[in-house]
C-alpha cells in the first residue's frame, strides 16, 4: 500500500514538473521570447489556458503527501521553510501577474505584470533548486540550485517551441537543433522526471507512511479518481493544443 | 512575539484573506451556473450578456481566491507540523481528498470554462461551469471535514503520540462538519446575492444605460440573498445549540460574564485536567457580536428588499433603497469573517479540541523566519485584496459592455480600450 501511495506521489510530482515546469520555464523566458508588446501578449497566451490546469498538479502532489505521508509533509516543509515560503511567494506573484495583466491596457501596467510573471517564475524555479539541492546533498547548494532553475528554463524553451508562433517560436526553436520540437520537449521532460526520481528515492517514504487504516481507504479512492483527473487534463490539452496565434482572454 | 504567536497570526491572516474571496466565489459560481443554464436552454442576447458580466466578476475574484488558497494548502506543513504529526492519519486524508477530488477538477474545468468560451459547444461549456460549481462545493465540504474534525474530533483512537482512524463514516458525517458546510454555503449565497443586488442598485442609482439588465439582476440578487439569509441563520443557530455539549466555553463567550466563564473553566479542568481553558475572550466575543449585529442589519434590509423587489417601478426608482443596497455590499463579508473569528478563536487553546493544544502543534521554526514570512505574506495579500477590490469595483461600474470574458476572438482590437472613468 505504501508503495502504491509512493507511486501516486511520483505520478503527480512528475505531472507537475513536466507540465507546470514547462509553463514556469516559459514565464521565466518571457522577456527573451517576446520582444514587442504584441509578442509578449502571445507568449502569455501560450501559458494562459493551461497554467491553471498545470499548477494544480503540485496542489495534488501536496495533497497525496499530506494524506499518505503526513509526518514527512510536516518535516519537509518545516525543514525547507524559507525555500517553501519563497516558492509560494513567487507562485502567487506570478499568477497575480498572469491574471491581472489584461485588466488595464496601459504599457506601464503590462510591463509591471510581465515583470511579476518573469520574476515570479524565476523565484519558483530557484526555490525548487534550493529545495532539491537540500534534498540531494543534505545542504543548500547554490550550483545545483541554479542548475535546476536553468533546467526549468530549458524545458520552458522546448515548450515554447511547441506552443508559440512567429518570431517567438523561431527564438525558441534553435534549442531543438537537429531534433524535432516535440522530441526536444520529450527529452527535457524526461530530464525533469529523472530529477523527480532522484529526489524521490532519497525521501524516507515507506517509513513515514500514514497508518494502514488510513491508507486502506485513501489509496484505493485515489486510484479510482486519478483516471478521471487525467481524462479532464486530456480534454483540456486537446482543446488548447493549438499554437498561440491570436490573443485570448488574459 | 514568539514563533507560536507569529504562526497563529500568519494562519489567521492567510485564512482570513482566502475566506474573503471564497465567500463571494462560492456563491457567485452558483449564480453564474444558473444564469448560464437559462442562457443555454433558451438563448437571448440579454441572457448571454448577463452570464458574461457576472461571470467576469466571478473570474476576477476567483483568481485571487486560488492564489491565496495555494498558500493555505501549504500552511499546515509549514507552520503546524505538530498537527500533521499528531492528527495526520485523519486530518491529512481529508486534505488529500480536497486537493484531488475537488481542487484538481475545479481548476482544470475553470480553465476549460474561461478559455474554452467560443471553442466548446454550448452544452459542454455549460457542463464545465456546473462541474466547477459542484467541485467548489466539494472543496468546501472536504475542508470542513478537516476543520470539523479539529473542532469536534470523532472516529479516532489515540495510539502513542498520534491518532489512528477508526470510523471513517463518523469523520465524514461529523455533525460539526455538516452544519458548518451548510452555514458556509448559505453564507456564500448571501454574499453573492447582496453583491448582485448592490452592484445592480449602483447602476440603477446612477441611471446608467442598462436599466432592464440591472432590474433583472437586482431581483435575482434579492431573491437569492434573502432566503439564503434565513437558511444561514438556521444553520448558525443549530451550531450554537450543539456547542453546549461539544465546546461549552464558546457559547458563554458571547455573554462575556466572567463568573460564568470561570464556572465553565472549572468544568473543563475536571474533564481535561488542570489548566486554563479560556480562549482570548475579547476577540471571540467581538467576532460573535459583529456577526450577530451584521446579520440583524442584513435581515431587515433583506425582507424589506423582497417586498420592494416585486414592483418593477420601485426597483427602478427607489433611490434611497438603492443606496442602502450599495452600502450593504461589504456586510456579508464582514459577517462571514466575524463568524469565522468566533468559531476559530472560541475553541482555543485547542487545535484539535480536547486532544492537542495549539502551542504543541507549532513547527520548530525560528521566530525570525516566521516573522519574515508573516510580513511577506501580509504585504502581498494586502496588495492583492486592495487590487481585487479596486478591479471588482471598476468592472462592476463599467457595466456589461466592457466585459472581456467570452469576447469573440474577432473582437480583440489592437487599439487600447477607453480609459477608465473613476
Amino acid at each position: 500500500m505504501e508503495l502504491v501511495a509512493a507511486g501516486l506521489l511520483a505520478f503527480f510530482a512528475i505531472g507537475y514538473f513536466v507540465l507546470g515546469g514547462a509553463d514556469i520555464g516559459l514565464g521565466a523566458l518571457l522577456p527573451f521570447l517576446g520582444r514587442t508588446p504584441a509578442e509578449r501578449r502571445l507568449v502569455i497566451t501560450g501559458i494562459a489556458p493551461v497554467f491553471l490546469g498545470n499548477e494544480v498538479w503540485l496542489v495534488a502532489t501536496a495533497g497525496v503527501l499530506v494524506g499518505a505521508f503526513p509526518d514527512l509533509e510536516g518535516k519537509l516543509l518545516t525543514e525547507h521553510f524559507p525555500a517553501v515560503v519563497a516558492l509560494l511567494l513567487g507562485w502567487v506573484v506570478r499568477d497575480a501577474g498572469l491574471w491581472l495583466r489584461h485588466q488595464f491596457d496601459r504599457r506601464a501596467w503590462q510591463g509591471l505584470c510581465d515583470t511579476a510573471v518573469t520574476l515570479g517564475s524565476w523565484t519558483v524555479a530557484l526555490a525548487w533548486g534550493w529545495v532539491f539541492s537540500g534534498l540531494l546533498t543534505g545542504a543548500a547548494n547554490p550550483i545545483i540550485g541554479v542548475a535546476v532553475a536553468l533546467l526549468f528554463a530549458v524545458h520552458g524553451l522546448a515548450f515554447a517551441a511547441l506552443r508559440l508562433s512567429g518570431r517567438s517560436r523561431e527564438r525558441a526553436a534553435w534549442l531543438s537543433g537537429p531534433l524535432t520540437e516535440f522530441r526536444m520537449f520529450v527529452l527535457t521532460a524526461a530530464v525533469m522526471a529523472l530529477l523527480c526520481f532522484a529526489v524521490g528515492f532519497r525521501l524516507p517514504l515507506v517509513d513515514s507512511a500514514a497508518d494502514p487504516a488510513t491508507l486502506k481507504l485513501l489509496v484505493p479512492t485515489l486510484l479510482v479518481i486519478t483516471p478521471v483527473l487525467v481524462l479532464a487534463q486530456v480534454w483540456m490539452w486537446r482543446l488548447f493544443r493549438h499554437r498561440a496565434e491570436r490573443p485570448m482572454y488574459l | 512575539m514568539e514563533t507560536l504567536d507569529l504562526a497563529r497570526l500568519q494562519f489567521a491572516l492567510t485564512a482570513g484573506a482566502h475566506f474573503l474571496f471564497v465567500a463571494l466565489t462560492l456563491g457567485l459560481a452558483t449564480v453564474v451556473a444558473v444564469l448560464q443554464t437559462r442562457a443555454t436552454l433558451s438563448p437571448t442576447p440579454a441572457r448571454t450578456r448577463m452570464t458574461r458580466f457576472w461571470g467576469q466578476l466571478y473570474v476576477t475574484n476567483y483568481a485571487m481566491g486560488i492564489v491565496t488558497g495555494l498558500v493555505m494548502e501549504f500552511q499546515f506543513g509549514l507552520s503546524w507540523s505538530g498537527l500533521t504529526h499528531f492528527a495526520g492519519n485523519v486530518f491529512g486524508a481529508s486534505l488529500a481528498m480536497e486537493t484531488l477530488v475537488a481542487f484538481f477538477i475545479e481548476s482544470t474545468f475553470l480553465g476549460l470554462w474561461i478559455f474554452g468560451w467560443d471553442r466548446l459547444n454550448r452544452w459542454a461549456h455549460l457542463a464545465a461551469i456546473w462541474v466547477v460549481t459542484l467541485t467548489a462545493y466539494a472543496s468546501a465540504y472536504w475542508i470542513l471535514v478537516s476543520n470539523g474534525f479539529l473542532q469536534n474530533p470523532v472516529g479516532y483512537e489515540v495510539v502513542g503520540d498520534s491518532l489512528r482512524l477508526t470510523d471513517v463514516w463518523a469523520v465524514l458525517s461529523n455533525p460539526n462538519t455538516i452544519m458548518a458546510f451548510w452555514h458556509v454555503l448559505t453564507g456564500a449565497l448571501v454574499t453573492a446575492g447582496f453583491f448582485l443586488a448592490g452592484v445592480s442598485a449602483y447602476h440603477l442609482l446612477r441611471r446608467t444605460r442598462d436599466t432592464e439588465f440591472f432590474t433583472g439582476s437586482l431581483r435575482i440578487g434579492v431573491f437569492t440573498g434573502a432566503p439564503a439569509l434565513l437558511a444561514s441563520a438556521m444553520t448558525g443557530g443549530i451550531q450554537l445549540g450543539e456547542l453546549a455539549t461539544t465546546q461549552p466555553m464558546k457559547p458563554k463567550l458571547l455573554g462575556g460574564d466572567a463568573a460564568k466563564l470561570a464556572q465553565v473553566n472549572a468544568q473543563l479542568v475536571e474533564r481535561f485536567g488542570p489548566g486554563d481553558y479560556l480562549p482570548p475572550a475579547d476577540w471571540a466575543r467581538a467576532g460573535g457580536l459583529v456577526m450577530l449585529i451584521t446579520f440583524a442589519l442584513l435581515f431587515n434590509l433583506g425582507w424589506f428588499s423582497v417586498l420592494m423587489a416585486f414592483s418593477k417601478r420601485v426597483v427602478q426608482r427607489f433611490r434611497l433603497w438603492h443606496l442602502a443596497l450599495v452600502l450593504a455590499i461589504p456586510l456579508p463579508f464582514l459577517a462571514m469573517i466575524a463568524g469565522w473569528v468566533y468559531r476559530e478563536v472560541g475553541r482555543q487553546p485547542w487545535v484539535v479540541y480536547g486532544l492537542l493544544r495549539t502551542s504543541d502543534a507549532v513547527s520548530p521554526v525560528s521566530a525570525g523566519q516566521m516573522r519574515a514570512s508573516l510580513i511577506a505574506f501580509t504585504v502581498l495579500f494586502g496588495l492583492l485584496i486592495a487590487v481585487n477590490t479596486a478591479l471588482l469595483a471598476r468592472q462592476a461600474k463599467r457595466g456589461p459592455d466592457a466585459v472581456a470574458l467570452g469576447r469573440p476572438a474577432a473582437e480583440y482590437r489592437p487599439a487600447p480600450l477607453p480609459a477608465a472613468t473613476y
